[in-house]
């Protein structure tokens, strides 16, 4: 099959400000800052190392290090990948969580890509308040910017009440306050910040705080994790985009009583999983592409 | 189970929980309440599920057998953390009719995700 970048593919299919699907993946465009240039970025979630579960994915040990491969053939290189928590399954034996968390960074070290930005998951941080994640990953929030554009990374997940705290929150206001309201702004996080789902447990308990402080700035965009599925959703002018998980499929938000993992299909293998690379544009906006963890 | 419930009750906290669920109904005589025991542990409320009567005062009394949970029931505005060692009260008089999920929403290990369960109303 013939190969075309992103932006080729943009060009051939003459399209932008749409959304639709094709065999190179999802397009979403969302609306958003503006890059000092363009670039791409690659957003990776959930990926659950060490989980085993032969209904929901019989190929859990080989489908991270085929995302791996996948991002790796990729044609344009992203500039950094983003993860976006629940790197490893959990576990009640801190030496095990600890084997789980070497295992994963030994395989992403194969990514091409050595600017790879972690945040945790519930599965990672919430039974020991995020210690075993620092020592292999650093601090569990932080910013840095990149091409015009500031990043932001929240931790919802130290706290197993799902809370930001409110010294986070106290960092993330002091950080916003050196910004001009028009600066892009790009967070990411693993819980939803908003109520999506609170009886399934897609919330943060203190997410609104956080959406108070971000929505003074006309350019934020939250790219999160935790649902294993794609979905894309406003708060006021802050668009929110989950991304699906290298794992199993979540259900859609209410579409049955109780969230269960979406059974593997033998008949389509590694269906519902997958990636995102996101363009920023200097135009303003990202370009967001789901790709699939086996090509079709 | 209540043999084990009450015997694990060292302290108590009596709450007062009004919202879309019910009423309050704080300081209703004694006896005019039904009361619903629930125990939980990883990964398990028990019961997981629960049937109530529109309008009927019920008094919820939750336990937990292991460690820190939550009680969270969000389409009506009840959530409480269930401590080991103590039980802990929720009061309420459910005005609407349906299925409502209420689920642990304090991360409490591999399995979490299963420790839900739905409270049916009925007329």
């Amino acid at each position: 099959m013939m190969e075309f970048s992103r932006k080729e593919f943009l060009k051939l299919a003459g399209i932008g400000g749409v959304v639709f699907a094709s065999g190179l993946g999802h397009v979403a465009r969302a609306a958003g800052p503006g890059a000092q240039q363009d670039f791409h970025f690659v957003q990776l979630s959930d990926s659950h190392w060490g989980f085993t579960g032969a209904k929901a994915n019989p190929e859990a040990a080989t489908t991270l290090p085929k995302a791996v491969a996948r991002v790796n053939a990729l044609t344009e290189q992203p500039d950094f990948i983003l993860f976006t928590g629940d790197l490893t399954h959990t576990t009640d034996d801190p030496k095990e969580r600890r084997r789980r968390m070497a295992e994963f960074r030994d395989i992403v070290k194969e990514l091409k890509v050595k600017d790879i930005r972690f945040i945790p998951g519930e599965h990672d941080a919430s039974l020991d308040k995020g210690e075993a994640y620092k020592e292999f990953f650093g601090e569990t929030h932080y910013n840095f910017d990149h091409k015009g554009i500031h990043f932001v990374a929240l931790d919802n997940v130290s706290d197993p009440g799902a809370n930001l705290g409110d010294e986070q929150l106290a960092w993330l206001d002091a950080d916003l306050k050196k910004l001009d309201k028009t600066q892009p702004i790009v967070v990411f996080t693993h819980r939803p910040l908003f109520d999506l789902m609170p009886s399934w447990d897609w919330a943060t308990r203190d997410g609104a705080k956080a959406i108070d402080l971000l929505m003074p700035y006309q350019n934020v965009t939250v790219f999160y994790g935790h649902i294993h599925q794609e979905n894309h959703q406003k708060t006021g002018h802050i668009e929110h985009h989950a991304a699906t998980s290298l794992i199993f499929p979540l259900p859609a938000p209410g579409s049955q009583p109780k969230r269960e993992p979406v059974l593997w299909n033998p008949e389509a293998p590694f269906k519902g999983l997958g990636f995102r690379t996101v363009e920023a544009e200097k135009k303003g906006g990202f370009e967001i592409y789901q790709e699939p963890v086996v090509k079709a | 189970m209540r043999k084990n419930l009450r015997q694990m009750r060292l302290g108590a906290a009596a709450l007062v929980m009004a919202g879309a669920f019910g009423a309050a109904v704080h300081g209703a005589p004694a006896g005019t309440e039904r009361v619903v025991e629930i125990a939980v542990k990883k990964f398990e409320y028990i019961p997981s599920e629960i049937t109530l009567k529109k309008g009927e005062p019920v008094r919820l009394e939750l336990t937990s057998l292991d460690r820190l949970h939550g009680f969270d029931l969000p389409d009506l505005g009840v959530r409480v953390d269930v401590k080991p060692d103590e039980t802990v009260t929720v009061h309420v008089t459910p005005t609407k009719t349906g299925q409502f999920v209420f689920h642990c929403d304090i991360f409490c290990g591999d399995g979490h995700e299963d420790l839900q369960g739905v409270i049916t109303v009925t007329d």
